[in-house]
């Protein structure tokens, strides 16, 4: 199956990339043989087994409503790019 | 052209559970200092393993079998990815093709007809961070991210703004009745958007539909939504195609504006989360949380008409609110009067809590205070009005009828012999009332008793001020 394009285009969009021209094209290459790959795996009869969400022999893994102390400030905004009256600050966000 | 508007409502309310969804910070973020209730887990940090909080999936699944939902017996979180600064890690923590629940309804009342809203699905995410608008940036408080959400999709069963409010009104009130929501709106602990096409009546094919946003209060989902019919309306009058797009509700200019162009579902790249293990949900711990359901509001309001003879109307108003139905039943367990509570419910002391801008929480009037107050009307001691000032002073005060009565003097005189005289002077004060009264002007019998009752300070017994009037107005005849 090959990409289009548009179709790198809007993968692009959704991801927030700017592309140039050659990445667009390096792109739908790279991601168009991801998908071969996935259509080989789609030849195998899965037809008896169930769709399963996880490889972990797991389930059900819940704590209780207990509250434990959260992390100091400094050290959550220590990872900011920018701080203004105790918060993250950033670019504006316009609606 | 009549039109037939299509709504579906989307609704998301905070639960109120003690930590988040994923971590073990507070949820309870009102009011609290920016970012002090954060950890890595809720700011997004890599690397870091987000666990269930069980109190929150009990709290859907008890939402869902008040809504008559099927709860799944196998439920997958999913990552619902998209970029925005609100959501540390670009993607939210939600469920996607199996939610918790699936296929109920919800049962409304408008204009005295019962309609059932389908609803589609109940299910579990995370809430995202807060953002503060300052002049060329924005500010952002985690303290909200990751508190437990619940989502509720209504199938589009809705016709009109008045079915879509009575449904919010509805909704609201079985979460306060299970506790698991504050489903306050003004606050954001409820928010909802709603899902609005029009198509010709009687034609059986959906419109193009527009989302409303920013919907911040009761008021403005009746008012947004009335707009939004009448718009759409007007544009296919004339012919026009209606886009799909998301409208916002611009409350100070009383209209919807374009917001931004829908995004596909399939934009949002929905896959299992691999980091929380699947939900595999006992039918055993759905039966005990079923017999941990608190009774519901029409269960209850039918219970009050059963029960206690209350007219449906009545009922209606005293089960509206969790509250109120609880404080009823603890004053008619100490005053087994319930259609006099009711009326003193309704009557005064929702008007002292209106006028006081509280709820039925903060009172201080204790159901028994009230009891011994309506005692007190009942065995004469005090009047009717009397009561109505005494209940206002306790309401202020939180003070006992009986002291309030004895300190101000304001026992009802009940005693012929003490109310003879007052009566004779208004006699005598009157005399071209007297003569009408005798012509058979016979209206006059009330103003004579006002003027007793205010010669009395309103502490006459009016019954007994009647009968001794009337006696002496005759005798002299
Ligand atoms: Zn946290």
């Amino acid at each position: 199956m090959k990409l289009s394009r548009a179709e790198v285009e809007h993968i692009a969009e959704l991801a927030k990339l700017g592309l140039t021209e050659e990445e667009k094209k390096k792109f739908c290459e790279q991601l168009s043989a991801i998908l071969e790959y996935a259509e080989v795996l789609q030849q195998l009869d899965t037809e008896a087994i169930p769709p399963t969400a996880t490889v972990l022999p797991l389930q059900n893994v819940m704590r209780p409503d207990k509250v434990a102390p959260s992390f100091p400030r400094e050290d959550i905004l220590a990872n900011a790019p920018d701080v203004a009256e105790g918060c993250f600050r950033v670019r504006a966000i316009l609606e | 052209m009549k039109y037939e508007a299509i709504i579906g409502m989307e609704v998301h309310a905070e639960l109120l559970t003690r930590s988040k969804m994923f971590c073990s910070c507070s949820a309870a973020f009102f009011g609290a200092e920016p970012n002090t209730l954060t950890c890595p887990v809720c700011t997004g940090m890599p690397g870091v393993l987000p666990v269930i909080n069980r109190k929150a999936v009990e709290y859907t699944i008890m939402t869902a079998l008040a809504l008559n939902c099927e709860i799944a017996e196998a439920s997958v979180f999913s990552r619902k990815n998209y970029f925005y600064p609100d959501l540390p890690k670009s993607y939210q923590i939600s469920m996607y093709d199996l939610p918790l629940s699936e296929n109920g309804w919800l049962e409304i009342e408008v204009d005295g007809n019962s309609r059932r809203i389908g609803i589609e699905r109940v299910h579990l995410e995370e809430d995202t961070a807060k953002l503060f608008h300052v002049g060329g940036y924005s500010l952002v408080d985690f303290n909200r991210s990751g508190v437990p959400l619940m989502e509720i999709v209504s199938r589009p069963d809705m016709r009109s703004a008045d079915e879509a409010y009575a449904y919010l009104i509805k909704l609201r009130q079985i979460l306060r009745y299970l506790g698991v929501s504050s489903g306050d709106m003004e606050k954001g602990a409820m928010r909802c958007e709603a899902n609005v096409s029009l198509r010709p009546v009687g034609s059986a094919e959906y419109g193009t539909k527009v989302e409303v946003k920013n919907l911040n209060s009761f008021r403005s989902v009746k008012l947004a939504l009335d707009y939004e019919i009448r718009r759409q309306s007007r544009i296919l009058d004339e012919r026009g195609n209606i886009e799909q797009v998301t409208m916002g509700w611009d409350e100070d200019r009383g209209v919807t504006v374009v917001q931004r162009s829908k995004e596909y579902a399939h934009d949002y790249r929905y896959f299992p989360e691999p980091d929380l293990p699947p939900l595999s949900i006992s039918r055993e711990w759905v039966e005990e949380i079923k017999a941990k359901l608190p009774e519901l509001p029409d269960a209850r309001r039918d219970r009050f008409v059963a029960e206690y003879g209350l007219p449906a109307y009545d009922a209606g108003v005293l089960t509206a609110d969790k509250a109120v139905a609880d404080y009823f039943e603890a004053c008619v367990r100490a005053y087994p009067q319930a259609k006099t509570i009711s009326n003193w419910i309704g009557g005064e002391l929702f008007r002292l809590l209106k006028e006081a801008e509280t709820g039925i929480e903060e009172v201080k009037v204790t159901p028994a205070a009230l009891a011994e107050l309506l005692t007190l009307v009942e065995k004469g001691t005090i009047n009717q009005n009397t009561a109505k000032a005494v209940l206002g002073e306790m309401f202020r005060s939180g003070r006992a009828a009986a002291e309030i009565v004895a300190e101000e003097g304001l026992a009802q005189i009940s005693d012929a012999d003490e109310l003879g005289p007052v009566i004779d002077e208004v006699i005598a004060a009157h005399p071209d009332e007297v003569a009408a009264y005798r012509a058979g002007k016979e209206r006059l019998l009330g103003w004579f008793v006002g003027q007793v009752m205010k010669a009395t300070r309103g502490k006459a017994n009016p019954q007994l001020v009647t009968s001794l009037l009337k006696e002496k107005l005759q005798r002299r005849q």
